[in-house]
């Protein structure tokens, strides 16, 4: 279920979210913001100054009062719907997932019998049966049998799956249909327990963490507020020893432009906003921490199959021996390979009846065939007329051809040895015990996963491919597809040894996996990623869950990460810069009356002392809405190094955050001077 | 014009021409390294046995701050009671009166916290024996402490995941022994040959050209006048300062006092360089702290050399520029360049009075003072720098999409609040006092005090408001600087001046040294493409702007009201 649409606001989500930001007004619940509480605290005098204005001239006129208090109320509002609305949106697109399982008529297995419930029933520990054509009611792990499903609600993807009892693909999501055959399973979780409603709280609030940097970032944002409490209480002393008398709502306006309010507004913002975009694309995280770290991570180990290369290898090159025919030698791999089930095997048959240009070949009739086993560790055939055609392992084959009293053609040997140290699998073709020739098969490396590993580096961060070829295979691919470093003969334990390794050296791993035995790592790993069609043990041991089961997924990851990350910097960075226009705009407006000699400081030769701090906290309530799009987006991640990111992001939101609020400022100046 | 300005540049071209060397010297002194002032190491070695310390052993940020907390406390009751009984001590020729509880109250802490804001006159407040064995003791130690504590964060910056930050006697004996002991002999030589007195008798009878006769204070002076400069203390033997003839013959000995304010502070800069082998890091802090030094300086020196509006709007020619308050042989540039020296520096000596520059210069010393970091005071000007890099690259990580980590280091929530809680206490003392100053003298000006509010003030509007801004933005600095035309000798000045340079000294010693060390005992993480780094001249604008932005921006309001008010006002 790829996000239905990329439109920031919809109208029912914006319904939604204006009836909580009237909710979240409620003191209990926005004392969780600091930034945003000192202003409900402000917005709560003005409204007692605005009613004793009524009565009473001396904090100026009720008029003048009222549309502060309004300002100011609007402002906490903003920051409320900003809030709300990522909430909104979160939910909308966990929803639209939830969705794909609503109540479906499960068949229940009770002391071998069945019956039938209804899918929200169902209790971790049940078992059910499915067959063809059954919706799968709810989470759970095939216990016996297989069958191929139809996993397009979730994934997006048409292309049945198989999925069988035992394996690493043992999970079935509920939702998704079985297409052929006959499973049982076993119920994972509990009914509302299951990730996604898990990822649903996590996004609507009510378990929703901060995250660490979240809290760290929110101990800054206070300190700031105390500061500028600091400096506007202090300012009625001093005020008094000047003879300048400054209203109430001079204060709170003052007070309410200085502190971070557009940071402190869309800080939530930002960190749903980032748990929604892991969502967007398709990841379900089982913390707003993980996302958080994944912006961190120093190391991704990828396996290669799937990741690195497109699935398995294929044939690219036929080596016939000297002296032999190269449609002889390409007829006999064909030959050889027609009972070779395996993708290689169809690789071969492929690469020859394509590139080749040999028509269709079949088997004479009667032929035996001969299977490939760990033994013999080759495959082939014999025809009725007494041709033994044998392909396989180098060693194997030359055994073979030993046995028999035959020469191994040393230029084919050389071959054999070229193609291995290209990154390569020989395999050699035999007929009746003679040496035909060698086949290259070669791993296909995906189209442009180079570039994205140079983009990965860029970022700082290392790849490591894990392989279970032999090391010098591995680094041969490794070396194309541009990965950094990589284990070989991998075994699980392998895995985990080379995560707690880097984790010694400070570093922040991750790592995908979809295997019971890849748990282990996938809970030591800082970020692991389970495939949706990985076990439960290993969805379990994950912070988050693929449901696209793409080991390229990692690589998104990241970016989300970091997103979340810059976001929030630069959106503070913004926020505190902004307070130098607002000084200009309040301080010569406090004093100008019985100061005239400061009207100097009145750079933006704003219209009155009212209009001044009138525009000042305008421009500080819009600024919120405007920036929400850019909270719930994220500011793009360029993977041009940490200075120059960091040059580039000051110019535009600290210089422009800077440079911004006077033009704003001195523009709403313009049309409220007029007004008032 | 010309030469005074090139007095300015000599100064400035010294100072940093002195100050590498010095820098890589003190790398070497606190590396353990050998340096040709080792023979100092038995008398050392002495110290420690007399006193039973272990120099080898070493201390975790707790067991730094405990030792450091302690020995303060045992100095400030020892200066405190000196004070009060110093009458009744010895080398006391002049026959000098003992200074009032409030009085020796704000005195102690004053010189305990290397603030040396003076409420007395040296020439009738204290005694020869207060004068060199509290003042000029305190001026030793009350530096060597300030070094103590950043050597704790330079050790706690350069290795990796420890709780092990050497022995904090280790460094404060060094600090003295190795570095301000013999910078501060060299200063004392040429200062004596100059004319600084040094000796032990009382005043002296002289008869001036016009017949009168006047007496002429005296003591062994030099040596307290070269620490006073070396180690940002400030405090001088009278009661002018370096103003004073004696304190400061000369053009030569004025340069060579000016050198002295910025040398250590800016050799400190330097040292964490070459301790840490990170150079450009130590360029990048020089280059921010340069910029913002500079920017004060050429504001002051182009006010006082241009003369005052108000005397030129009265149709006065102001040749020599503006020389209200100042020494005929210093002029107005080599007086705007101390005012802008020792008040970026926590030192607090002046040479002309702060109180009659123009309101500009006196904005420029304010906010040097309120930022306290541009160089420094020696050792603690690091400390509050360190408070500043913490938050810009708290900022600035995120900017750059990682969660933020400083020197391999993440900085989290814990380092945040303290960093947050230190860069708020310095405008909160500012403010706070002024405020509370203020609120006095509005609503109760003629309060039974002895000296009742409504007489503070020389100048009441807007200048008197900046002596008021000044007196407690010196005091929170530990500067010891200060506007002359305030009653300050007196008990809401002295106990609220006393309060304010107390917590302003040691809170902002104990803020960076507990994130140093809570930093050092954490997972250490090698530097990558994605890491920020920390010694790019970006890094530098980022902190730059941190400091002017969190630092200065909540001065605004006070400064407008205080020197702002009163530039545009005589304009």
């Amino acid at each position: 279920m790829k996000s239905t649409s990329n439109t920031l606001f919809q109208g029912d989500q914006v319904k939604d979210a204006l009836k909580q930001s009237l909710i979240k007004l409620d003191p209990r619940i926005l004392v969780r913001n600091p930034v945003m509480f000192t202003v409900e605290i402000g917005t709560a005098v003005m409204a007692i100054v605005t009613i004793y204005s009524l009565s009473n001239g001396s904090q100026g006129h009720f008029g003048y009062n009222f549309t502060i208090f309004m300002v100011l109320l609007l402002t906490v509002l903003f920051a409320n719907f900003a809030e709300a609305i990522a909430e909104a949106r979160g939910k909308a697109q966990a929803e639209s997932l939830r969705k794909t399982r609503e109540e479906t008529p499960a068949r229940l297995l009770v002391n071998g019998r069945e019956e039938k419930v209804m899918s929200s029933q169902l209790k971790k520990g049940d078992v059910f049966i499915c067959e063809t054509g059954d919706n799968i009611p709810t989470d759970g792990e095939i216990i016996e049998g297989i069958a191929t499903i139809d996993e397009s609600a979730i994934t997006g993807e048409s292309a049945p799956v198989i999925r069988e009892s035992g394996g690493d693909k043992s999970s079935v999501t509920g939702g998704t249909k079985v297409l052929s055959d006959k499973i049982k399973v076993m119920v994972t979780t509990q009914p509302g327990e299951s990730f996604l409603d898990k990822m649903i709280a996590l996004v609507e609030g009510a378990s929703r963490q901060k995250t660490p940097n979240e809290i760290a970032l929110t101990i800054l944002l206070a300190g700031f507020t105390l500061i500028f409490v600091i400096v506007c209480v202090t300012l009625q002393p001093f005020a008094q020893y000047a003879n300048t008398p400054i209203t109430i709502a001079a204060f709170i306006s003052l007070f309410v432009c200085l502190i971070p309010t557009t940071i402190g507004g869309l800080l939530s913002a930002i960190g749903i906003a980032g748990m929604d975009r892991a969502l967007r694309a398709n990841v379900i995280t089982k913390s707003g921490r993980a996302v958080e770290t994944a912006g961190d991570l120093d190391t991704l180990l990828l396996d290669k199959t799937g990741t690195i290369t497109i699935g398995n290898r294929k044939a690219t090159n036929f080596y016939p021996a000297n002296g032999v025919d190269v449609n002889a030698f390409t007829k006999a791999c064909i030959l050889s390979s027609l009972a070779d089930e395996t993708p290689e095997g169809k690789s071969i048959v492929e690469l020859a009846e394509q590139s080749i240009g040999m028509a269709a070949i079949k088997a004479p009739k009667d032929s035996v065939f001969i299977k490939f086993t760990a033994e013999t560790r080759s495959s082939g055939l014999d025809t009725p007329d007494g041709l033994r055609i044998r392909k396989g392992a180098f060693d194997s084959i030359r055994n073979i051809a030993k046995k028999a009293g035959n020469l191994f053609p040393a230029e084919t040997e050389e071959q054999v040895r070229n193609i291995s140290s290209n990154g390569g699998t020989p395999l050699v073709v035999s007929e009746n015990e003679q040496i035909l020739g060698v086949i290259e098969l070669q791993d296909i490396i995906k189209p442009g996963i180079a570039e994205r590993f140079e983009r990965l580096r860029k970022m700082g961060v290392k790849t490591v491919m894990v392989t279970g070829d032999n090391p010098l295979t591995a680094k041969f691919i490794a070396e194309k597809a541009g990965v950094d470093d990589f284990i070989a003969e991998a075994k699980p334990e392998d895995k985990m040894n080379y995560i707690k390794k880097e984790q010694q050296g400070g570093k922040l791993v991750a790592m995908m996996g979809d295997g019971t035995n890849d748990a282990p790592a996938l809970a030591q790993a800082d970020v692991g990623v389970a495939m949706n069609s990985g076990t439960q043990a290993a969805k379990e041991a994950g912070n988050m869950v693929d449901l696209d089961n793409d080991p390229t997924k990692l690589i998104e990851i990241v970016e989300i990460g970091k997103q979340l990350l810059m976001t929030r910097g630069t959106l503070t960075t913004f926020s505190i810069a902004n307070d130098v226009a607002k000084y200009f705009a309040i301080v010569p407006a406090l004093f100008m009356v019985s100061i005239p000699a400061l009207k100097t400081l009145n750079i933006m030769a704003l219209h009155s002392p009212q209009s001044a701090i009138l525009s000042a906290v305008i421009f500080n309530a819009i600024i919120i809405p405007l920036l929400i799009p850019l909270a719930l987006r994220g500011v793009a991640y360029k993977p041009i190094g940490a200075s120059a990111l960091l040059r580039r992001n000051l110019f535009i939101y600290g210089l422009g955050g800077v440079i911004i609020p006077f033009i704003g400022i001195k523009l709403i100046d313009l049309v409220v001077g007029t007004l008032i | 014009m010309n030469t005074e300005l090139l007095g300015v540049v000599a100064m400035y071209a010294v100072t940093i021409l002195l100050a590498i060397p010095l820098g890589k010297y003190i790398a070497r002194v606190f590396n353990g390294e050998k340096t040709w002032l080792n023979f100092f190491a038995p008398l050392e070695r002495l110290i420690f046995k007399l006193s039973g310390i272990n120099p080898e052993k070493e201390m975790n940020w707790k067991q730094h701050l405990k030792a450091l907390l302690t020995i303060n406390v045992l100095w400030l009751f020892y200066a405190f009671f000196c004070l009060l009984f110093q009458s009744h001590l010895p080398l006391n020729p002049d026959g000098n009166p003992s200074q009032t509880p409030d009085l020796a109250f704000n005195t102690a802490i004053s010189f305990i916290t290397n603030t040396n804001l003076q409420d007395y006159s040296g020439e009738s407040g204290a005694t020869y024996y207060t004068q060199l064995f509290v003042f000029t003791f305190l001026h030793f130690v009350s530096a060597a402490t300030g070094i103590a504590a950043m050597m704790v964060v330079f050790k706690a910056m350069k290795d990796k995941v420890t709780d092990k930050l050497g022995n904090f006697w280790d460094f404060f004996i060094k600090s003295i022994t190795r570095i301000l002991l013999p910078i501060s002999f060299v200063v004392a030589v040429i200062l004596a040959f100059n004319g600084t007195p040094t000796s032990y008798k009382g005043k002296e009878t002289v008869i001036t050209l016009q017949g009168d006769t006047t007496h002429v204070s005296r003591g062994p002076a030099a040596g307290m006048i070269a620490i006073k400069q070396v180690g940002t203390n400030g405090g001088g033997w009278f009661g002018a300062n370096s103003a004073h003839p004696l304190e400061n013959p000369n053009y030569l000995t004025n340069m060579v006092e000016n050198i002295s304010i910025l040398l250590i502070p800016m050799a400190l800069v330097f040292a964490l360089g070459f301790y840490l082998n990170r150079r450009k890091l130590s360029w990048v802090i020089y280059g921010v702290m340069t910029a913002g030094f500079l920017t004060m300086l050429l504001l002051s020196i182009n006010a006082e050399t241009g003369g005052s509006p108000a005397l030129a709007h009265m149709g006065v020619t102001q040749a020599t520029g503006s020389m209200e308050g100042k020494e005929v042989r210093f002029g107005p540039a080599a007086s705007a360049y101390w005012g802008i020296t020792t008040t970026v520096t926590s030192n607090g000596s002046v040479n002309a009075m702060h109180d009659s520059m123009m309101p500009i210069s006196g904005m420029g010393q304010m906010f040097d003072m309120m930022i306290n970091a541009f160089y420094g005071g020696v050792g603690v000007g690091y400390l509050n720098f360190y408070i500043f890099i913490i938050i810009a690259v708290f900022i600035s990580g995120l900017m750059v999409g990682r969660t933020p980590e400083f020197m391999g280091r993440k900085i989290e929530a814990r380092e945040m609040k303290i960093a947050s809680l230190i860069a708020l206490l310095h405008p909160f003392l500012i403010l706070v006092g002024t405020a509370t100053a203020c609120y006095f003298l509005v609503h109760f000006p003629n309060i039974n005090w002895a000296e009742k509010p409504s007489a503070w003030l020389a100048n009441p509007t807007f200048h008197g408001f900046s002596e008021m801004l000044y007196q407690f933005t010196s005091s929170s600095a530990n500067n010891g600087s200060g506007y002359e035309g305030l009653g300050d000798n007196s008990i809401f000045w002295n106990v609220g001046a006393g309060i304010v340079m107390f917590i302003g000294r040691f809170l902002p010693i104990i803020g960076p040294v507990a994130i140093a060390g809570l930093l050092a005992g954490k997972k250490f993480i090698p530097e990558s493409a994605g890491t920020l780094k920390s010694d790019s001249i970006t890094f530098g604008l980022m902190i730059f702007a941190v400091i002017l932005i969190v630092a200065a921006l909540s001065f605004f309001p006070a400064l407008a009201l205080g020197p702002i008010a009163e530039h545009v006002s005589i304009k």
